[in-house]
């Protein structure tokens, strides 16, 4: 028999847990579900628009009845529990209706505070935190015509938008001196007052209400500085508690919520909780991301898998009233070991701050301008250092040469048509669609239905502004860890740890180590394990060819018509009579429809069959050539000007030292593709400033640039170092490609990764401490004692053909 | 569906484990598949979405990944993975003492190449 599971609750949170639970092991429980409101699962922070008029009730619902019936879940609605018998694990529903549980799932999220003072329980005081909640105040919209809202925060101000939007006169009742106190600092609660004031809301602050006024229905409020206000609806929005009390009156250990773990286990191991409701950590939440990082988790030990932590959420705010743009994130008042930077433009009612310790991001408020508000939470949450773009910072984005982030009010007026991914020309309709059609929530979710933002990632701020402005804040933000894929939890920082800590020296060992979820891994772990553990054994751990993408493992680039291109290595980009006429043989040869010369200075010959792929090498080695590595995740190409030999303005011998370079890094396996320049003058004429490590030369020796690129998103180099010699050229190169080979994360451009850990800390390796640099340098060369061979000969000597050629050909 | 020969295509350790191998024929290329756990599927040799040869993909337990862009495809049922929509034809396939038989499905060839993706 299977077990059985209860869910108390038929909340987001909750019933997201479901989802996940569903997902991961779909036949491992009978699920029963107790639901106090009469309505299947909604999204309940939409109910502003619903109460604003822009939305409809049944356009909020998430789950309809069916989905529970097709998944066989039976829900009790309108039935509230009141009793939870742990000792004999069941529960009784205040309609009589029972039942007995295996586990027990505790989502009863959280009640609206109403105050203590005389008259709160008058006919026309509301809270609003349901459907029937609103449903009153759309009511009394229609009756009365003053409404007072008490509270200032988040759900008071959407509260008093939506019942303007409805025709009433609002009047704001807030006990601080400004408005959203705790997601905002004086300066921005003031701009957002003004904003809300001009859309004719009055504002009473630093107000105390004393009491509720009236006889059996509300007639108005009195302030305890003796001043009197009309009101004919009066809604509570104090704030919220945790709904702990079923779990209390069971004796389960509460504090201001449902005391939980990290595996969102309450003190009696059969009953988990999630959402509101939860105390973890000495935290409470009662924003939807961290309950739905609370959802996964818990499905994932319902489902006995037992690898999920919850370690905490760091949340963002931002306001759902149209035309006010709000965001909020962390720590933003600060301390005095903190620094603030500005922005304040009155005129265009544009405010920007951020808190700022150690070149790390503690906490943003933006308003007006929110378009950089996911760019700003995403480097918090990354403890992104930010020396590098702190001039830059306040002005977004688009300014350090990250361009493409949006806000919710230009991403709602844009036509359908208008295209928001360029790489994969996907258009906003596509993605509103696939987002309401198929219930996404997620960025990732997303991308996998419609590719939006899921190869250079430049719309991801317009995606997830889409998102968030199509289902509310109901969308997950990416999760502040990122695992290296769906088949494990870990991030990649942890699975190199384990690789090396642990000795692990093989694919499967890893993965039986980390209790990866998929048996055979997939496309985005594989070759990245692959990777790790051929840069932590060098020598010594042998090669995967099935965990590699078939580019590295035919040792060419596929095309799309499934033939393929050939690059032989051409040192530093010059060669000779003799290599080119072999080139020209070859291609006469095997009848190479296009030959090509490449950005990095190289020759492809493109259009060769799979099955002539072993003939064209060896004629290619036989003539001097190895494999370019132009397929792989490797060094790819050394790209010189032609240097003091012959350039009149020339200054070093340029070009020798791009060969010589050449020669060092060649073969040498990398997280994501390697080039380098070297150029033989401040000219630049080999574009060693777009590279992800360029040489420059000057009168008095070279200066070497980093983690530059072209391609998707340009990035100028940033300047390493200076260095006399050709000898220290070589070493500083080699400690730089190893450090980055040990640190980076598997497709992560040196760009990328000189952005997440910080120029200051790849200095500090490479150019301040000379012992680390050597040793990084000699952990290169021990490396390439064992990359160095070419793969095309190697395949030649091996002499074995049969991955290139058909098993059997049938002729009828 | 028309009926069709059994063949012997070769020994099932010439397939490497993980991997594919090519049956050409004269009505297109069939990739023969080894899984991790030895069994054995055919598929005609082109993904469904924009004719990738799935004998070069990444084989992850019944499942192939398109070298082109990334389609999965099932192993057992030739359908595309969600959220991907679109199915590559099967072909009879198993192994006997270490030998592997094919019996090429020679029907329905244009249906089974047909691409589904919507354009965008």
């Amino acid at each position: 028999m299977r077990e059985r599971l209860v869910l108390v609750g038929n909340g987001m949170a909750g019933v997201r847990t479901l989802e996940e639970l569903l997902k991961l092991a779909p036949d491992r429980y009978d699920i029963t579900v107790f639901g106090a409101e009469p309505h299947p699962n909604y999204n309940r922070i939409l109910l502003s628009p619903v109460l604003s008029g822009e939305k409809t009730p049944e356009e909020i619902v998430l789950n309809g009845r069916d989905w529970y019936e097709s998944h066989g879940i039976t829900l009790h609605t309108g039935a509230p529990v009141t009793t939870l018998d742990r000792a004999r694990r069941r529960v009784v529903a205040a309609d009589g209706t029972e039942a007995g549980y295996d586990r027990l799932l505790l989502a009863t999220g959280s009640r609206p505070v109403r105050l203590p003072i005389p008259g709160s329980d008058l006919d026309g005081v509301v809270t609003f935190r349901d459907i029937a909640d609103v449903e009153s105040m759309v009511a009394a919209s229609a009756k009365g015509r003053r409404a007072a809202v008490i509270g200032g925060g988040l759900l008071g101000l959407e509260a008093a938008h939506g019942l303007r939007e409805r025709g009433m006169e609002v009047t704001v009742v807030h006990l601080a001196d400004h408005l959203m106190e705790r997601q905002l600092d004086a300066e921005a609660g003031g701009m957002l007052q003004q904003s809300m004031a001009e859309r004719g809301i009055a504002f009473e602050l630093s107000a105390k209400t004393e009491a509720v006024l009236g006889e059996e229905a509300v007639s108005g409020i009195r302030l305890a500085d003796g001043r009197t206000l009309e009101a004919d609806l009066v809604v509570m929005a104090a704030g919220i508690q945790p709904e702990k009390s079923l779990a209390e009156a069971s004796g389960l250990h509460c504090e201001r919520g449902v005391v939980v773990g990290d595996t969102m286990q309450t003190f009696d191991p059969r009953v988990y909780a999630v959402g509101e409701c939860v105390q973890h950590r000495g935290a409470t939440y009662g924003l939807v991301a961290p309950l739905f990082e609370q959802a996964k988790v818990a499905a994932n030990h319902l489902a006995e898998l037992g690898s999920g932590r919850y370690e905490g959420s760091v949340t963002s705010t931002k306001l759902k009233v149209s035309g006010i743009d709000l965001f909020s994130a962390g720590d933003f008042e600060g301390d005095e070991d903190t620094e603030s930077m500005v922005l304040h433009d009155a005129a265009s009612g544009i405010y920007k701050k951020l808190v700022v310790r150690d070149n790390r991001i503690e906490g943003a408020v933006l308003f007006g301008d929110t378009i950089d508000g996911s760019w700003y939470f995403e480097l918090l949450r990354d403890g992104t250092d930010i020396s590098d773009m702190r001039d830059q910072l306040l002005f977004g984005q688009a300014h350090v040469g990250d361009a493409g982030h949006g806000e919710g009010g230009r991403v709602a007026v844009m036509a359908d048509e208008t295209e928001i991914c360029g790489c994969n020309g996907v258009c906003k309709g596509d993605i509103t669609k696939a987002i309401t059609e198929k219930g996404l929530f997620t960025l990732d979710e997303v991308r996998a239905h419609t590719k939006a933002s899921a190869s250079c990632g430049s719309c991801t701020g317009l995606v997830e502004s889409l998102l968030a402005f199509t289902v509310g804040e109901g969308y997950d933000e990416t999760p502040r860890k990122k695992a290296v894929c769906g088949c494990t939890d870990y991030s990649h920082d942890e699975v190199r740890a384990a690789i090396r800590d642990h000795a692990l020296k093989s694919i499967p060992e890893v993965m039986h180590f980390l209790e990866w979820k998929n048996e055979d891994g997939c496309t985005k772990c594989r070759p990245a394990l692959n990777y790790y553990l051929l840069c932590e054994w060098p020598g010594e751990y042998a090669d995967d060819p099935a965990s590699r993408f078939i580019n590295e493992r035919a040792h060419a680039n596929i095309q799309k018509d499934g033939t393929y291109s050939v690059v032989p290595r051409i040192w530093g980009g010059v060669t000779s009579p003799a290599e080119l006429r072999a080139i020209a043989e070859v291609a006469e040869k095997y009848e190479v429809p296009t030959v090509k010369f490449t950005g990095g200075q190289r020759i492809d010959l493109l259009g060769v069959t799979k099955e002539d792929l072993p003939h064209v090498w060896a004629d290619l080695n036989a003539a001097g050539f190895v494999s370019g590595h132009a397929y792989g995740k490797a060094v790819r190409t050394v790209k010189t000007c032609v240097g003091q030999e012959w350039c009149r303005f020339g200054v070093q011998d340029s070009t020798n030292l791009g060969i010589e370079l050449e020669h060092m890094a060649w073969g040498a396996w990398t997280p994501h593709k390697v080039k380098l320049a070297v150029s033989g003058c401040p000219r630049n004429c080999a574009e060693s400033t777009i590279k992800d490590l360029g040489v420059v030369a000057v009168e008095s020796g070279w200066e070497l640039h980093v983690a530059g690129n072209g391609g998707t998103k340009v990035r100028a180099a940033d300047f390493l170092t200076r260095v006399d010699t050709a000898e220290e050229v070589k070493e500083y190169t080699a400690a730089f490609l190893q450090l980055y080979r040990e640190q980076a994360h598997y497709l992560e451009r040196t760009a990328h990764w000189v952005e997440r850990v910080g120029l200051a800390a790849v200095r500090e390796r490479v150019v301040d401490d000379a012992e680390t640099r050597r040793a990084l340098a000699d952990r290169f060369a021990h490396s390439q004692g064992y990359a160095q061979n070419d793969p095309w000969r190697a395949h030649a000597e091996s002499g074995d053909q049969r991955s290139y050629i058909p098993i059997k050909e049938v002729t009828a | 569906m028309s009926e069709s020969q059994w063949m012997e295509i070769g020994a099932l350790a010439d397939i490497p484990p993980r991997g594919a191998r090519v049956v050409r024929t004269e009505l297109g290329d069939i990739a023969v598949f080894r899984a991790a756990d030895d069994a054995v599927f055919a598929l005609d040799d082109r993904c469904p979405h924009q004719g990738g040869p799935l004998s070069q993909g990444m084989v992850l337990g019944h499942r192939v990944a398109c070298p082109l862009h990334n389609w999965q495809i099932e192993l057992g049922s030739g359908e595309a993975v969600a959220p991907d929509e679109g199915c590559t034809r099967r072909h009879p396939v198993r192994v006997e003492d270490g030998r592997v038989y094919l019996a090429p499905d020679t029907g329905g060839a244009a249906e089974a190449a047909r691409s589904v993706e919507t354009e965008s």
